[in-house]
């Protein structure tokens, strides 16, 4: 399935009042996501926050970078699918021209990106702009 | 005399925040309680109008700073019930008291030498240890637990020896609760001579704590845990083993005399306590551990356990929910799994509604392991809870499980 762009995102969330639905949506747009087989989770590719794990895998084309990620909780993966949405199959400067915490916010959901939060999410992001970097 | 709840969440500011528009359910307090009035007083007091440095001021500030700073060890000193108040070290918390103790056994302790500690260790009482025997070349034994998270406590025995010099075990375990038997423990261990070390940080909290009693050579616990500041704790160690134990950090206060090229340790508790300590911290943990001495410690006791057993009885009536944890003798810990929830995603809901839990590994990755999961969720009671904040958890909980379902 194709994910949406980040901008329909922030419109899609902004039409919810209430929190579950929110959240019933991210969980959703979690499980709409491939994931990673099993052989693909690896030590190297795990991104371990203290309260859940996730798990990045890269491609690159030349000109575009590809991610999978998984992890062991929903929400999370969640979370990653809206990474996804902003990150997946852009230019190295696409990627680091845009501005993750911005998007985050217009979600309302900056909380969950805090490098505070054990979740691995600002681990992923860091990773992802690490590899854009390294691509551009 | 049946504990006036209202009363005492009264004397807790932070208690009567609303998150996201719902009350605060804080059942987070074996990551920190949090603080009365008294303490937050103690801290602005200090701050406001007796700053200053302690021990060396040729002037009336410091003179007034040095003597609360003092008068605070002395009743951290009869909290626990030191025999001398020079027994009570200052420290960053456990964690830092657990190393000063672990840096000596390093130094001291050479090939063939052996260390117990448990499989319920949290990091602090493990990580530290690990290390000391690295390089002291000295072996590490871990006393295996049972399923149910006791102690077992023939294989403490069997794995007891004469070369077993240094015994650790927590007083509480902060991932499951369990209380462990410390006074037989401590026997067990001195009868052949060890060196005995209680990490108290999940056990101080409950009260009751006579250092005399239980027998054992040091206990190290925290002031955030017991309703006091953040970055302040205690090492309590027993007189003649302090006073010769290796020094932890050198610097100013802890010295005698100095030379260009030698220096003499002062005495206790100066000699394990190295730099400008924290001052208003030590005044801060003062004022928790003497507002705590007001209350009534068995309804204290009751009351918590009163919590336990009901969220225990509603935890059980649960489907799909399974306590980790279930030793017989537990503080107000209940540490848990959903069937099909990661703990993250029971987090992430209950937060939503207001209800603060820990959930991962609980700083215990071993232990966890042990147990086969990759880590809970974690509500911890403290004597400001109410059942009603239970039935709020439980029913945050059946809300995440139908979420997750």
């Amino acid at each position: 399935m194709q994910l949406p762009s980040s901008d329909e995102i922030i419109d899609d969330l902004a039409f919810f009042d209430d929190w579950e639905q929110r959240y019933q949506y991210i969980i959703d747009l979690g499980k709409s996501i491939p994931g990673l087989p099993e052989d693909a989770k690896t030590p190297e590719r795990l991104v371990k926050g203290c309260q859940s794990s996730v798990w990045l895998v890269e491609s690159y084309d030349g000109s575009k970078i590809n991610f999978d990620v998984d992890s062991d909780a929903v929400i999370v993966q969640g979370l990653l699918a809206l990474v996804l949405a902003a990150y997946n199959n852009k230019t190295p400067s696409d990627i680091l021209a845009f501005d993750i915490d911005g998007y985050f916010e217009a979600l309302d959901l900056e909380r969950h990106i805090t490098p505070t939060r054990g979740n691995g999410l600002r681990a992923i992001v860091g990773k992802i702009q690490e590899l854009a970097k390294a691509n551009a | 005399m049946s504990l006036d709840v209202a009363a005492l969440r009264a004397q807790f500011p932070i208690l009567s925040k609303t998150v996201d528009g719902k009350p605060l359910v804080y059942l987070d307090n074996a990551a920190t309680t949090q603080k009365p009035q008294a303490v937050i007083d103690a801290l602005v007091d200090f701050y406001t109008g007796t700053n200053a440095n302690v021990h060396r001021g040729a002037h009336h500030l410091s003179d007034e700073a040095t003597r609360r700073y003092e008068n605070a060890r002395t009743s951290v000193a009869k909290f626990i019930n030191a025999t001398v108040r020079e027994e009570v070290i200052w420290t960053a918390g456990t964690t830092e008291a657990i190393n000063i103790v672990a840096n000596g056994v390093g130094q001291l302790l050479s090939e063939g030498d052996e260390v117990m500690v448990t499989e319920l260790e949290h990091h602090a009482n493990l990580v530290t240890w690990q290390q000391a025997c690295r390089r002291a070349g000295a072996t590490l034994n871990i006393v295996p637990i049972f399923d149910s998270g006791e102690l077992d406590v023939d294989a403490f025995d069997r794995l007891l020896s004469e070369n077993t010099k240094m015994v650790a075990f927590p007083h509480v375990s902060n991932a499951l609760g369990t209380v462990n038997p410390i006074k037989l423990l401590t026997q067990k261990a001195k009868a052949v001579g060890a060196w005995v070390l209680v990490d108290g940080a999940q056990g101080i909290a409950h009260g009751g704590v006579d250092v005399q009693d239980i027998g054992c050579d040091f206990y190290a616990f925290s002031g955030h845990k017991l309703f006091g500041p953040t970055g302040i704790g205690c090492l309590w160690g027993k007189k003649d083993v302090l006073e010769t134990w290796p020094v932890w950090q050198v610097g100013g206060e802890m010295i005698k005399d100095v030379t260009y090229h030698e220096a003499t340790w002062g005495a206790l508790p100066n000699r394990l306590e190295a730099g400008t300590p924290n001052i208003a911290g030590a005044i801060g943990m003062g004022a928790a551990v003497d507002w705590f001495s007001g209350l009534d410690v068995k309804a204290l006791h009751e009351h918590e356990q009163k919590l336990l057993a009901y969220a225990t009885q509603q935890a059980e009536a649960l489907e799909g929910m399974r306590i980790i944890g279930t030793a017989p003798n537990k503080v107000g810990v209940l540490s848990f799994a959903l069937d099909g929830a990661h703990p993250a995603d029971i987090g992430f809901i209950l937060d939503r509604q207001g209800v603060a839990i820990r959930t991962g590994d609980n700083c215990a990755q071993p232990l966890m392991k042990r147990l086969g999961v990759p880590g809970t969720a974690r509500a911890s009671f403290s004597i400001y809870n109410t059942l009603e904040e239970v039935d709020s958890l439980f029913a945050a909980l059946k809300k995440a499980k139908m979420m997750l379902a």
